[in-house]
């Protein structure tokens, strides 16, 4: 062997290495931007029309429910958020979600898995943003539509497809930087 | 003594078998045998929220509702193929943690295989590389003189004879 291939060799173990540290460092740094999200599972339900369903209102809330049949055809995109008031990034994007309803963008909500009066309180002292919301005390509805945590965000198109999934919180980043864009997209 | 408990701790691990499995009681099925098909088939369904345990495996409320629909789909007389492919159109290829065979999962089948073969031409490279070393001067009349003398003692006392001091005092 000679020195230069011996020199190769002994270097190959600090290269990986430093390679490694490159790698994780840009991920780290990429999710902490928001960039990389490593529970971003694409959702096994894009390109498709959400599953069929029917869920009850939440009780004294004065919102209508909604099902599947509702979400077929209304001629613009809308969003469909998966919360529950014990999760405690959902009271994170809920600001987001407020203005998205102020600005006229449809939102509906399901509260997933949690009490009627918590779903009732939450939404009395942060503001309700759904045009629509029922309630999945039992979670079965979430689990067809592939929901593995809350709080997870749908986008349907104006034909009632489901395009996008976003499981985490929408962020002010989130909202700016991807949703405004889908919604224009797919308007 | 010291070195008895350490080798109890480490074999510890081996005669404890594999992790207990979270089900509670009240959300078995009455059939051992259905149960038994719950139980092996849930092994191979990722709990989404941990991502690196089985539904059987974990306490978390989603893994338990996954346990529960699994044991409904079996009692309505679904097989294990019509269960798995229930909810891998739901949460798609993730929740299986033996992922299927496709040509986006091939770089993850294939890397053990391209991994032994880039081995095996390393070490074909690193052989032929040490057959090419120059083969070493020829002996010279001297060299080949002094070669016999040696391999002549070897052959043993009995042919060579006695090693005796020889007549220009070297010896043999």
């Amino acid at each position: 062997m000679t020195p230069t291939s011996r020199r190769l060799l002994l270097s190959a173990p600090f290269a990986i290495a430093a390679v490694g540290g490159v790698g994780f460092y840009t991920a780290l740094n990429r999710q902490r931007t928001g960039a990389y999200n490593p529970r971003g599972v694409p959702s096994a339900l894009i390109g498709q029309a959400p599953p069929d369903f029917t869920l009850p209102a939440l009780p004294e809330s004065g919102v209508e429910p909604f099902g599947s049949a509702d979400l077929r055809g209304i001629g613009r995109p809308v969003l469909v958020n998966f919360w529950a008031s014990w999760c405690v990034p959902c009271i994170i994007e809920h600001p987001q979600l407020m203005r998205l309803s102020r600005e006229g963008v449809p939102v509906f909500g399901i509260a997933y898995k949690d009490k009627a009066a918590d779903s009732l309180q939450f939404i009395r002292r942060h503001g309700n943003p759904f045009n629509r919301l029922a309630q999945d005390i039992p979670g079965r509805v979430a689990i067809d539509w592939g929901v593995f945590g809350v709080p997870e965000t749908y986008l349907l198109d104006a034909q009632g497809i489901i395009r996008w999934r976003y499981a985490g919180p929408i962020t002010d980043e989130v909202l700016e930087q991807d949703l405004r864009i889908l919604l224009r997209r797919y308007a | 003594m010291s070195f008895l408990m350490l080798l109890v701790l480490l074999l510890a691990p081996l005669l404890a078998g594999p992790a207990v499995a979270v089900t509670s009681p009240g959300d078995m099925l009455p059939d051992p045998v259905l149960e038994d098909r719950a139980r092996n088939l849930g092994r191979e369904i990722r709990c989404m929220v941990c991502q690196n345990q089985s539904i059987e495996d974990s306490e978390v409320g989603l893994a338990r509702d996954l346990r529960l629909l699994v044991r409904e789909r079996i009692s309505a007389g679904d097989s294990d193929r019509e269960v798995k492919s229930f909810l891998h159109a739901r949460y798609g290829d993730f929740v299986l943690l033996r992922p299927p065979f496709a040509w986006n999962t091939l770089i993850l089948w294939a890397t053990p295989l391209v991994a032994l073969l880039v081995g095996f031409g390393l070490i074909l490279l690193a052989r032929r590389g040490s057959a090419s070393t120059p083969a070493p001067a020829p002996l010279n009349a001297e060299e080949q003189r002094r070669l016999a003398e040696i391999e002549a003692a070897l052959r043993g006392p009995a042919m060579a004879g006695p090693l005796r001091p020889k007549k220009d005092g070297t010896k043999a």
